[in-house]
């Protein structure tokens, strides 16, 4: 378990842990250092750092595309086969196809039957909120639209785990209000677990119910701190004093974490306790 | 609106271009075997058609089945090049040797070699435009998006599947805009092939029509011959940028309408 969690955290088996992750790059840069994070099922987890500490990296070890250098990634054991849905950055489409097959391609590649992904389909452009745009082309659609059917397709294998790596970096304020607002309620209704990337403390605290705080590259985890309000969460938390509190305080966790390569520079060897603790309100 | 004018403005280049040729050669009466005018050549054409257009047929037949051989081949090389860094390294080089020698002059060697005319002019046609279907798809195949391969990845796609439904789509306008440069590399391939070749008979097709005409100074033939090479080409480039419209003008950015 992640150093200082809050002793409110029921005991629960995590979906996936991290132990001691590492990763060099083929360079020599060292991207993630001795990382250790769990994420528990139907948790809203944000992880936040300043670009360039590995989130991306995190987030590819996590989905398989990348192998740690060091440590363990490990799984819990039930549901067999580990489904995860991935957001990248980019909407990341297949400019060729049709929202509909976009959003299907997952299903075709597991061969899963005709009837059955049909039917996924629909149910996942009905979760974002995409219908009458079925047999629209991507370069038809907006950006926010675009990364709907990203999430679209990301939720039709059902993930036990949804992995979205900064996925409204790009779009317009007013867009990803919106699209915050129905990541939020989404995950909350068939009770998805996440895990966000980002680099904006406001996103990881609206959309969190833990946020992550990650130092400077190397990454390791600086400081956590948990978001009590209910999810799902709309405009009216946006504006609440619970909010703005939250976000101050892990702006104060983000700057202290930004400080801890510095600290942490004189002795490699005894890191560890340099850490600020985790701030649990 | 903007479609017409696409077409009204070279017409009108075109139309003035022959007109002042035609006033050129009237107003400093130069003989029709040094320059014939545009309306004599326009008669030739009609009162050769007997000749020409078999002629002509021999030439498209030799150009079409040349780029027929080029696309599938072409494409087929590039699929296996991009299988293994080691497959390209090892044979790229060779298949630029094979395009950087002139024509002009491996044509009389192949001809040599290969008995049956048809098939070394064939060669020839093939030699010249391989190459640029080759290296376009070779470019497509390895330029696809690096997310979307990751993605493939992600959901355990096979080999085939990511070759099937992601390699090979994104390829798609590379290699079309590979055709359509060798739609007319075909054409000119199999006009030097013919040059090179010198055939006569019922089997000989434009290029062979100006050497004849050529030799017996009959210059307005000569000049409707290569009329008809022109045309061809022409014809054969506009098939190739509409085939291209049409399989790409749903999604891919070089076919979208203007203002779209």
């Amino acid at each position: 378990m992640t150093a200082g969690a809050p002793p409110v955290t029921p005991p629960v088996t995590p979906i996936v842990t991290l132990r001691g992750v590492s990763r060099t790059y083929p360079s020599g840069t060292l991207a993630l250092d001795r990382l250790s994070l769990s994420v528990e099922p139907g948790e809203f987890l944000t992880l936040l750092g300043p670009s360039g500490c590995g989130k991306t990296t995190l987030l590819r070890l996590i989905a398989g595309l990348a192998e740690p250098s060091d440590g363990r990634i490990e799984w819990s054991p039930d549901g067999g086969a580990r489904r995860l849905g991935f957001v990248f950055q980019e909407p990341t489409l297949m400019p060729w196809a049709r929202v509909e097959d976009n959003i299907r391609l997952p299903l075709m590649l597991a061969a899963v039957s005709p009837a059955e992904s049909a039917a996924r389909v629909g149910e996942a452009i009905a979760h974002v909120g995409l219908e009458g745009f079925e047999r629209a082309y991507p370069r038809e659609l907006s950006g926010g639209m675009k990364m709907r059917v990203s999430i679209a397709r990301a939720l039709v294998t059902r993930p036990q785990i949804l992995l979205m790596d900064e996925p409204f970096a790009a779009l317009d304020e007013i867009t990803r209000f919106k699209l915050e607002n129905d990541l939020s309620s989404l995950a909350h209704r068939p009770r998805l677990t996440v895990l966000f990337v980002t680099h904006s403390v406001f996103e990881s605290v609206y959309l969190g119910s833990r946020v992550v705080v990650l130092s400077p590259r190397p990454g390791r985890v600086a400081a956590e701190f948990r978001v009590d309000s209910p999810a799902p969460r709309g405009e009216a938390f946006r504006t609440s004093s619970a909010y703005l509190e939250a976000c101050r305080q892990v702006s104060a966790l983000l700057a202290s974490a930004m400080d801890l390569p510095l600290t942490l520079a004189p002795s490699p060897s005894g890191g560890e306790g340099t850490r600020p603790t985790s701030d649990a309100t | 609106m903007r479609r017409r004018n696409h077409l009204l403005a070279p017409a009108l280049v075109g139309l003035v271009a022959l007109a002042a040729w035609e006033a050129v050669v009237r107003m400093e009466g130069i003989p029709p075997y040094i320059l014939p005018g545009p309306i004599l050549i326009a008669r030739t054409v009609v009162a050769d058609w007997g000749t020409l257009f078999p002629s002509l047929l021999v030439t498209l037949a030799i150009t079409g089945a040349a780029f027929l051989v080029a696309a599938v081949l072409g494409l087929a090389l590039a699929v296996v090049f991009t299988q293994s860094t080691f497959i390209e390294r090892a044979f790229f080089p060779y298949a630029v040797i094979l395009q950087v020698t002139p024509i002009v002059a491996i044509a009389p060697l192949i001809i040599l070699w290969v008995k049956w005319i048809p098939l070394a002019l064939l060669i020839c046609a093939w030699l010249v435009a391989f190459f640029p279907v080759l290296s376009n798809t070779v470019l497509g195949l390895t330029s696809t998006d690096k997310n979307l391969v990751d993605l493939f990845r992600l959901y355990g796609a096979t080999r085939w599947q990511a070759f099937r439904y992601l390699r090979l789509p994104s390829a798609l306008p590379y290699f079309l805009g590979g055709l359509k440069i060798s739609g007319g590399l075909a054409l000119i391939g199999a006009v030097v092939a013919e040059f090179v070749a010198g055939t006569g008979g019922a089997q000989s097709g434009l290029a062979f029509r100006i050497l004849e005409a050529g030799y017996t100074l009959q210059i307005p033939r000569m000049f409707a011959a290569l009329f008809l090479i022109s045309a061809a080409g022409v014809l054969i480039f506009a098939l190739l940028t509409g085939l291209s419209r049409v399989a790409l003008r749903r999604w891919h950015e070089s076919e979208l309408e203007p203002g779209d």
